[in-house]
């Protein structure tokens, strides 16, 4: 469809169009799966929880299978992304930091493991200096916990920083009432 | 009670101290993170979805709708000072605003489009007022398989028709209908695409879907492409009072965006790309400037776009709290915000819940006039939060990123299905995917089901309900045209473009 308009341009394969074709495809193939396991009642003969999923699925073999043509027509990215080159090492250690998060968010309690992630994300981004990321990442996170979710009323994950200010701030709040 | 009756009523509602309060911390919150690239409405709103359990619902949405629509003065000034969008609606304000804000008239370019933003954001609440009674009387006819219709036309409009590519736009659309449909089935009680855990039992939180797709897979593309060149940042000059030739030549592209932008955001189409590019198309051909176009911008350029972009936010709200149709990613996470509360928004929501609907317009008015103060004399406030560094900035996304999932049920699978949904995004920025269709699918595909299987029950299985019925048909065959229509005409001007070439001798 986009090489209409440029019918002079070179019908090359474009590989990374063909996997997220083929990836949407796998998708359709899951959705399929998960179908099939779906248990229909007797009772819903009709129009049961699986007409859904299987309209869906059709639509999505139908999309992926235009993407992979698509794909083999020369791809549909602009130019300008395709010319930009990924930044793997940016990119790297964003998905560290998350990780990180993930990994310690129940050890050390949400602002310890924010605090980390900061850091590595900030990192990532360029910035070099760690020791004031660190702090602006305390500051934000504690700012985040006491101020965000509590307004809230969200329950985050309470570490040991959590635990040593939420006594204090008690022990402060309890002399006051005193 | 007539409309001027109700609207009244609403202010009653909207002018209590503490909603007042809640309009003011909207607007503030909306124009800062319309301000911040890498933040908009729907993520912002979806990470305070919270707060549905601890204040009234007249308060949430208040709270909401100022976001709402301060996100969409943020993002001009965004737009203006660095050519950066800071929402997918203010693209059009860069083209000419940046231009403006290069040749010394960022004051102007910035005046402009807060006046106009004012200007068509009340006329779009307007209105939304005197619309909404309308159509609600129209949509009590519709029986489950016109809305059924009327969803598929909403899906096709919002995912194939607007966007770069309708293949694309519905395989996002589709994406969105999986990702609705894990968890209990609601009508049989099945689990669905669960893959046999119990985490999945009760579905993806809309939250999860949303801080996913929009704040980690923007953050992993920003930092993906750090090698991109960097916009700087113009600095704010030229006084912010528009001299009177710039009146003359704002006030009528004003009011003709107004009357682009309201129609198309108020059909359950929406989407603000349309009407800003419209009426871009339509200053650019009615200026008496046309030499400042593109080169040292043009005034209306700015004022028209930014005009239609506001009238058409407002629009959004008819189909939304009319027919319970979000047709843009924002208005959908403000639908879950009503499923929150166990408010199904539709017809009846305007008599059932005339308070919550009359005070919700009510307090649009106020944050209108709370908007075009917070963002002309305090506009100085707003260019400073344009200097966070990009480090801490998407760092500090994620932080808040964090809170907004993990504070759902302190699971760290929720963290998995986030940076899985993250990767996707990542993936869908990269390959040009549009991500709204997916929040939309997934709140509005189940809904779309209920209807479906509803008309097929009322009809015992038989399809032909869904043609049949005259609205239905029609509301089918629209559907269909835009989906089909637009490769028809471009195959039609393909060929017409290509037959002259093949004349004899012409070459």
């Amino acid at each position: 469809m986009s090489t209409i308009n440029q019918p002079t341009a070179p019908l090359r394969l474009a590989v990374p169009e063909l996997l997220v074709g083929i990836g949407l495809l796998a998708c359709a193939g899951a959705v399929a799966w998960q179908t099939l396991a779906i248990p229909v009642s007797p009772l819903y003969s009709k129009v049961g929880p699986t007409v859904f999923p299987y309209l869906t699925m059709v639509g999505l073999v139908v999309l992926s299978l235009l993407l992979i043509l698509a794909a083999f027509r020369g791809g549909w990215q602009p130019e300008e992304e395709k010319e930009t080159p990924t930044d793997w090492k940016a990119m790297g250690f964003v998905v560290i930091g998350l990780v990180a998060n993930l990994l310690l968010i129940r050890l050390l309690g949400f602002t310890a493991a924010s605090v980390i992630m900061f850091v590595l994300v900030c990192y990532g981004f360029g910035s070099r200096h760690t020791l004031r990321d660190a702090l602006t990442g305390l500051v934000l996170a504690l700012a985040a916990y006491f101020g965000f979710a509590r307004a809230l009323g969200v329950n985050i994950g309470a570490g040991f920083i959590e635990n040593q200010l939420n006594t204090a701030i008690d022990a402060i709040a309890g002399a006051l009432g005193a | 009670m007539n409309t001027l009756e109700q609207l009244a009523h609403g202010f009653s509602v909207a002018f209590t101290p503490i909603n007042l309060l809640w309009c003011l911390l909207g607007t503030t919150l909306g124009t800062a993170i319309g301000v911040l690239p890498g933040l908009g409405p729907a993520l912002t709103i979806a990470l305070l979805l919270p707060i549905t359990y601890q204040v009234a619902p007249e308060a949430s949405f208040i709270l909401f709708a100022g976001i709402y629509y301060g996100a969409m003065y943020g993002g001009s000034t965004t737009s203006i000072l660095l050519n950066t969008p800071g929402e997918s609606a203010t693209i059009v304000t860069a083209l000419e605003g940046n231009k403006m804000a290069r040749s010394g008239r960022g004051g102007a370019a910035l005046a402009t489009s807060a006046i106009g933003s004012f200007v068509a954001g009340t006329i779009g609440t307007l209105g939304v007022a005197f619309l909404a009674p309308v159509v609600v009387k129209f949509a009590l006819a519709f029986g489950p398989a016109e809305y059924f219709s009327l969803m598929v036309l909403a899906f096709i409009t919002v995912s194939a028709v607007l966007g770069s590519s309708s293949v694309r736009g519905l395989a996002s659309l589709f994406a969105g209908f999986v990702i609705g449909m894990i968890g209990v089935d609601l009508q049989t009680g099945q689990p669905r695409f669960t893959f046999g855990t119990t985490e999945l039992l009760d579905g993806v939180d809309v939250i999860i879907a949303a801080v996913g797709l929009f704040a980690v897979g923007e953050t992993l593309y920003m930092a993906s492409r750090r090698y991109a060149g960097k916009d700087e940042i113009v600095p704010l000059k030229g006084s912010l009072y528009m001299t009177a030739a710039e009146w003359g030549r704002s006030w009528k592209a004003w009011l003709r965006g107004a009357a682009i932008g309201f129609p198309i955001g108020a059909m359950p189409a929406g989407g603000a790309e349309i009407p800003t590019f419209l009426s871009y198309a339509i200053e650019k051909k009615l200026s008496k400037h046309k030499e400042e176009f593109g080169t040292v911008g043009a005034i209306e350029g700015v004022a028209g776009p930014e005009a239609a972009n506001n009238a058409s936010a407002a629009g959004v709200l008819v189909p939304m709290l009319t027919l319970g149709l979000p047709t843009s990613a924002t208005a959908a996470i403000m639908l879950s915000a009503f499923q929150s509360y166990g408010i199904n928004p539709g017809p009846l929501l305007l008599t059932t819940q005339a308070n919550l609907v009359w005070g919700l317009i009510a307090s649009l008015f106020i944050a209108n006039v709370i908007l075009v103060i917070l963002n002309l004399p305090l506009i100085g406030l707003w260019v400073r939060l344009l200097k966070i560094p990009a480090p801490q900035l998407y760092a500090g996304i994620l932080v808040f990123a964090t809170v907004g999932t993990y504070g759902i049920s302190q699971s760290p699978i929720d963290l998995v299905i986030l940076y899985l949904l993250g990767a996707a995004g990542f993936l869908m920025r990269r390959f040009d995917f549009p991500t709204a269709p997916v929040i939309i699918g997934m709140i509005l595909g189940p809904l779309a089901e209920t209807q479906f299987r509803r008309a097929m029950t009322i009809s015992n299985g038989d399809w032909s309900v869904f043609y049949k019925h005259p609205l239905s048909l029609t509301l089918l065959t629209l559907a269909f045209i835009g989906l089909v229509g637009p490769h028809i005409w471009a195959f039609i001007e393909h060929r017409r473009r290509r037959g002259p070439e093949h004349v004899p001798g012409d070459a």
